[in-house]
């Protein structure tokens, strides 16, 4: 116990234990460990020939953390920052060190903005979103949806019912605003009428 | 070429885009053979993690065959097996010349604090990943290996994160012989970190979860004692009985940003995402351990703050070790442990899922369904 000196006795003896463990103790030393000690200095070591990389060419303006002192020599060219979320993204990174609450909340704002976009964008191309097929709902039927939750005391089982709300308050939130702002400016100019 | 995209919050669906193509002379391209979805991608797809954008390619473990190479790539050529590791490395920064592959300073220019991950939002970088038929695999002479030729594929893809990541886990927790370690999370990477911990000579491992069916997991393929805090009142508390009121010497959080077993922090992290993550497992790990003890935190979390106990931490003379797993240099090691049995990877695999249907394989392991505990995607036919 704690109040003693000795430390409480384990169930099972290192001889037990080797016994019944495929395995147990073959680590035993930290010296075989593979991240032990943690740092090594040997800059060949993961087969790097340069003390540092040729550049890839920057065809696009690449954002990049103020932290940096320059864009790193390699980068991706995915998903470069488009629209009004791109306007965001690209503000964040701009003004904002990775130190700053402003950088992270600007970046998780400018991700929901996104999704309004590019859902939004989807009904005018050949492949509207299709919440649907896309939540991949469909498992609950073919994958025992209810046999899989119920009476099995899960913990998240507490908080599943808060999921709809979650995916689909942005929506409903998104969509009143755009009803109430259109009545308004209806009524505005039913006035000026 | 057919690839996974994220199109929103719990949304993703398979379309046509370009196949990639080598932007850096260092670059290879690779026709992906077999990925995986990891517990850590949960975390873009219910949107936690800031900067993800729609229409990025998730996935950081994948394995594959290489379709062509840059002209700089020496140690690759079209046709090999390999098996990549989700860190992104140049192989030759001040961290990287020192074996921290996972902190490599020259691949992400989006942030300074973590380094580059296939697939996992532009805080990350903003690669795209391997749940997709081709993928653009930079610094092809330091991150890629071949899959050798006894390697099971599933073996292999498992050894480019959750195999890694577990084992660096109990590694972080600093384990001597004889010593009680508690395990929380019962996924891949937690399973993984449970038998690991024997491997370096606990002497008693303790695995928590709520899940009965991972906790079964647990017992079978760790050998492990278990515990299901949703039958507790206060499992801090429980913890703390079983060991004798010392608590244990080593404790490792393998469930990260997305944890259960708190309301507030999970409403307040995971659903709401005002904080980088629902830390209840570490600062139940905070609570449980004894004075002294080591904590190994290898879950993901986000950059946002989160709530956690340091005060408890600091006065209790706690050491927290952690990072993201320098997975390459942990493969030789783990190489020799599969191939002689001490770690099983495959036996973790409970789905094989068509890159077609993957919005009903992140569903199923979302919510957990059919006792869902690592799906592999196929994205081409064997």
């Amino acid at each position: 116990m704690a109040y003693r000196p000795q430390k409480p006795p384990l169930p099972e003896t290192s001889e037990q234990l080797r016994a019944r463990i495929p395995g147990w103790g073959v680590d035993l030393d930290p010296a075989g460990r593979p991240s032990v000690p943690q740092e090594v200095f040997d800059p060949g070591a993961y087969g790097a020939r340069w003390e540092f990389p040729e550049r890839q060419p920057e065809l696009h303006p690449r954002e990049r953390s103020i932290e940096h002192a320059f864009l790193t020599p390699v980068f991706s060219t995915a998903c470069p920052p488009k629209g009004l979320s791109g306007v965001v993204r690209r503000y964040a990174y701009r003004r904002f060190s990775e130190g700053r609450a402003a950088h992270w909340l600007l970046l998780v704002a400018a991700d929901r903005i996104d999704t309004l976009e590019s859902t939004a964008a989807s009904y005018a191309s050949k492949r509207p979103d299709n919440p649907f097929t896309e939540t991949g709902v469909r498992a609950e039927f073919s994958h025992h949806g209810i046999r899989s939750r119920v009476g099995r005391g899960r913990a998240d089982v507490k908080h599943t019912w808060m999921d709809p709300l979650v995916v689909a308050g942005p929506w409903v939130a998104a969509g009143t605003g755009i009803a109430v702002g259109a009545s308004a400016a209806l009524r505005r100019l039913n006035r000026a009428r | 070429m057919r690839a996974m995209v994220y199109r929103g919050p719990y949304r993703v669906r398979v379309e046509e885009k370009d196949v990639p193509r080598i932007e850096h002379p260092n670059d290879a391209i690779v026709r992906v053979t077999l990925a995986a979805i990891c517990g850590s991608d949960l975390h873009l797809y219910h949107g936690l993690m800031p900067d993800t954008r729609v229409g990025t390619t998730f996935g950081h473990e994948f394995i594959g065959v290489v379709e062509s190479v840059g002209s700089s790539v020496q140690s690759l050529v079209p046709g090999d097996r390999v098996m990549v590791p989700f860190n992104i490395s140049c192989g030759s920064c001040f961290y990287c010349a020192r074996g921290m592959l996972s902190n490599c300073h020259n691949v992400n220019p989006n942030a300074t604090a973590v380094g580059g991950i296939y697939g996992y939002s532009h805080t990350a970088g903003g690669y795209d990943g391997g749940q997709a038929e081709y993928v653009r695999v930079p610094f092809a002479d330091v991150g890629p290996t071949l899959i050798p030729e006894w390697m099971h594929d599933e073996d292999a893809v498992l050894l480019t994160d959750a195999t890694a990541t577990g084992y660096f886990g109990a590694q972080l927790g600093e384990i001597r012989e004889g010593d009680v370690v508690v395990v929380f999370g019962a996924g891949p990477v937690g399973l993984v970190a449970a038998r690991s911990a024997w491997l370096m000579g606990a002497g008693r491992v303790i695995v928590v979860d709520h899940l009965d069916y991972r906790l079964e997991k647990a017992r079978t393929f760790a050998q492990t004692e278990t515990v299901n805090f949703a039958e507790h009142d206060d499992v801090v508390v429980h913890l703390k009985r079983i060991t004798d009121h010392l608590g244990a010497d080593v404790a490792i959080d393998s469930v990260g940003a997305e944890a259960d077993g708190n309301f507030r922090q999970h409403v307040t992290g995971a659903k709401l995402k005002l904080q980088g993550g629902s830390a209840v497992a570490l600062n139940w790990a905070i609570d449980s351990v004894r004075k002294g003890a080591t904590i190994s935190v290898m879950g993901a979390y986000g950059p946002i703050p989160n709530s956690v106990k340091f005060g408890d931490a600091v006065n209790k003379g706690l050491t927290l070790r952690m990072n993201q797993c320098p997975v390459k240099r942990q493969w030789p090691r783990l190489f020799e442990h599969v191939r002689n049995g001490h770690l099983t990877p495959r036996d973790l695999v409970t789905h094989r899922i068509p890159l077609e249907h993957i919005a009903e394989g992140y569903h199923i392991f979302s919510s957990k369904l059919d006792d869902c505990l690592k799906p592999l995607i196929v994205p081409t036919p064997a």
